[in-house]
């Protein structure tokens, strides 16, 4: 399209200019998000007060509250996750990152986009057909969810499942192209171990992705000819197996969290040494740390099986998998805790999410340990402890680091400033509301609170959860509360926002700061850059300035 | 927009040209899907060896014709694109390219003649997906298998009307890694249903 006039439409709804698919893919997300948070909201107000009417919703009925907790599920991860990490950090950052005009399909990357639009479209169909939503729970098994009879929800579901695949096919686009982007078009000098973190993390989730995602895919297409045209992959009533679509499903729902983590880790390794003014700690040690974990992430997907009838001798192996695992996020952690280690760290906006998401990421890690063993899983399991955990883990990825980025390149994306004052407020709001949810939930779930019973004082033992349920919801509205500091900040800056006068106003070293803020449409840069240096080359001696960009001749 | 840009001049060498490498990157992925696939069936097969007569009703004949159909087809494709890095040196092999290009094609059709022959056998012999498990893994693998043939013929008519004008002579490989792809998957496909 750079042949055409540029008018409205080929400039914001059909480009192919992969900043401006980033910038659909990170607003189409934040209002997936906003869906989410909003449903998150309404099955919270249930909980903390069951049976009233929730405000802007509704009494919500136990059928609903499945179809929420499920919208909610799955929303979060492909909806928003997804989009926001790979689709609008990918899309933004692989380019800039390493010198190109665009990735190496620009249409494929538009379709990629318009695919996954599509997929929010069903599944928004999906919500008003008859019988209601989805409401299988994310995880979606067998042989609840593959005879509409059992759950009473038809084409709901279905439709559902379509959308998950749509959503897929999209990833799957924008894997190929970033997976060629990056091959291909790295500019003069940029080797390999030249790359920023941050394109290092998008190429190892892509892979991870296309490498988990295929057997679910063909898993879902049964799952629909179950529940369509009457065969019994996973139904046992027809010799079906339902174990088997467990299987199918962890083999990329494990991976699939770090399709998710490593991107965000991504972001936290570029904003850490521009923050702390040090180099990365260990850029190799952490490469092939997250190498291995990748590796490992397709082996230890029957832990979220324990307790469903898996072979004991199975058992043992996954859980010392599983604790193996998290040796490599250990490496992580010590090498990010050593790049603070006296660094000259300003704690800006994106640095306190970075900080934050590294903070909560770390309570997410180490409550995992206790249900990786496969002792305490058994207790755990499906309790509102196991809620916690993972949201302690997919909150700062999806959430924290995301946001972290968003502020970050803020100035690049939009060539102007947003307001410190808010997003430091908007910080600290979001940080100390998140602790307030899902502290309390690990006590709740070691009081042996179920997480889909809807509602808790319909059995006498759990009828002493309520206070925590309480304080959980509370904190939830101030945590939604707090996101209008940022939908505020994030279009009021657009337009009012200071301008940036340099076109590195974080001083930092990566490539993408060396073209102009924001970056021309198709083509990126104005002098095309070549690299003669690693990227995080921040207080060397050898310089009066503390950093060394990558595009600086010597 | 800056003056054209010559890719050579600014980017490191590329190692494989980008759409062969894309197509690379998108087979692998595919290979997950036909890999679980197929473990899984292998899996339940020698869970359950009463499926041994299932798979002995499954006509052997046709499938081991179909095996040869999809080979020849797969040198045929071969030849094509032996021809067009000929053709881009000197045009006039684009004839050949294009001929066994479109013998690539028909024999991808008579694959899928013979399949739904199979399938129609076997419908008004009763048997359908839903008589057991085996003919539910049995029309869904190799149905998703003649799909990706349907897709795999319509990727090279959109080859083969480039190549007859003698453009994008490049593409004739990349269509060809596909069609492979395709090929090899039967040729897991032929054993575990047909003579197991």
């Amino acid at each position: 399209m750079g042949h055409a006039k540029p008018n409205f439409w080929n400039t914001y709804v059909f480009s192919i200019d992969h900043k401006m698919i980033a910038k659909q893919y990170l607003i189409t997300g934040l209002l997936m998000a906003a869906m989410g948070g909003f449903f998150a909201y309404v099955f919270r107000m249930q909980l903390a007060f069951p049976g009233e009417a929730v405000p802007f919703f509704g009494v919500v009925e136990p059928g609903s509250y499945n179809s929420l907790i499920t919208l909610h599920g799955s929303i979060m991860i492909f909806w928003v996750g997804m989009p926001l990490l790979l689709g609008g950090f990918g899309n933004y950052l692989i380019p800039l990152m390493i010198g190109a005009d665009d990735m190496a399909f620009p249409k494929l990357n538009a379709m990629s986009y318009w695919t996954y639009l599509a997929s929010i479209v069903v599944l928004i169909i999906s919500f008003i057909v008859p019988d209601g939503p989805a409401s299988g729970g994310w995880t979606f098994y067998p042989p609840l969810s593959a005879n509409p009879d059992y759950t009473g929800v038809g084409a709901g579901i279905n439709l559902w499942i379509i959308a998950v695949a749509l959503e897929f096919f999209s990833v799957l686009m924008g894997g190929v192209n970033y997976l060629t982007t990056v091959c291909n078009m790295r500019v003069k000098g940029l080797s390999f171990m030249r790359l920023p973190m941050m394109i290092w993390m998008q190429l190892i989730a892509a892979i991870l992705f296309m490498f988990s995602v295929g057997p679910l895919l063909a898993g879902s297409i049964m799952m629909l000819l179950d529940r369509t045209a009457g065969t019994s992959f996973f139904l046992p009533a027809g010799g079906g197996d339902p174990l088997l679509f467990q299987h199918l499903f962890w083999f990329f729902g494990h991976p699939e969290v770090y399709v998710l983590l490593l991107p965000a880790l991504g972001v936290v390794m570029e904003v850490l040494p521009v923050h702390a003014r040090k180099p990365l700690f260990g850029y190799k040690l952490l490469l092939w740390a997250f190498v291995a974990a990748g590796a490992l992430s397709f082996v230890v997907w029957a832990h979220h099986q324990f307790i469903s009838g898996m072979d004991p001798r199975m058992v043992m192996p996954f859980a010392a998998l599983t604790l193996i695992i998290s040796v490599p996020f250990a490496v992580c952690m010590f090498a990010l805790i050593a790049t603070l280690f006296k660094g000259n760290i300003s704690l800006t906006t994106p640095m306190l999410f970075t900080l934050g998401m590294v903070a909560e990421f770390l309570i997410g890690g180490i409550t995992g340990v206790i249900v990786g063993a496969s002792a305490g899983d058994i207790y755990y399991h499906d309790t509102y402890y196991i809620i916690a955990h993972f949201h302690y883990t997919m909150v700062p990825i999806t959430i924290f680091a995301m946001l972290s980025g968003v502020y970050h390149w803020y100035p690049k994306m939009w060539g102007r400033m947003y307001n410190e004052t808010l997003g430091k407020l908007h910080f600290w709001l979001s940080a100390i509301s998140f602790n307030f949810i899902f502290i309390p939930l690990f006590q709740v779930g070691q009081m042996g609170h179920h997480r889909r019973i809807p509602d808790p004082t319909e059995y006498e033992f759990l009828v002493s959860t309520m206070p925590y349920h309480k304080i959980a919801t509370y904190a939830l509205i101030v945590l939604l509360l707090a996101q209008f500091l940022f939908i505020f900040n994030f279009f009021w800056s657009m337009f009012k926002g200071k301008k940036v006068e340099s076109n590195n106003p974080w001083q930092a070293t990566t490539l993408e700061w060396q073209c102009p803020s924001p970056p021309v449409a198709h083509g990126n840069f104005v002098e095309i850059p070549t690299v003669h240096r690693g990227p995080y080359e921040y207080s060397t001696p050898e310089r009066t300035e503390d950093f060394y960009p990558q595009w600086e001749k010597s | 927009m800056s003056a054209p840009i010559n890719p050579e001049d600014i980017y490191e060498k590329a190692e494989v040209p980008s759409g062969r490498l894309a197509m690379w990157w998108f087979l692998s992925s595919e290979v997950c899907v036909f890999g679980g696939l197929l473990a899984v069936f292998v899996m339940l097969r020698l869970k359950n060896p009463i499926w041994e007569e299932s798979a002995a009703k499954t006509l052997t004949v046709i499938g081991t014709i179909n095996t040869l159909l999809l080979l020849t087809s797969s040198l045929f494709i071969v030849l094509a694109h032996h021809y067009a890095e000929k053709a881009m040196k000197d045009i006039k092999f684009k004839e050949h390219a294009s001929y066994y290009l479109g013998l690539a094609i028909f024999l991808g059709f008579c694959f899928l003649g013979f399949k739904s022959f199979e399938y129609y056998n076997e419908l008004s012999h009763g048997v359908t997906p839903l008589t057991n498990l085996f003919w539910s893994f049995y029309f869904f693998i190799t149905g998703l298998h003649g799909f990706h043939v349907l897709i795999g013929i319509f990727i090279n008519l959109w080859v083969w009307k480039d190549v007859k004008q003698g453009v994008n002579l490049q593409r004739v490989e990349i269509a060809g890694l596909y069609w492979h792809f395709v090929d090899v998957v039967w040729i897991f496909v032929f054993p575990l249903f047909y003579v197991a």
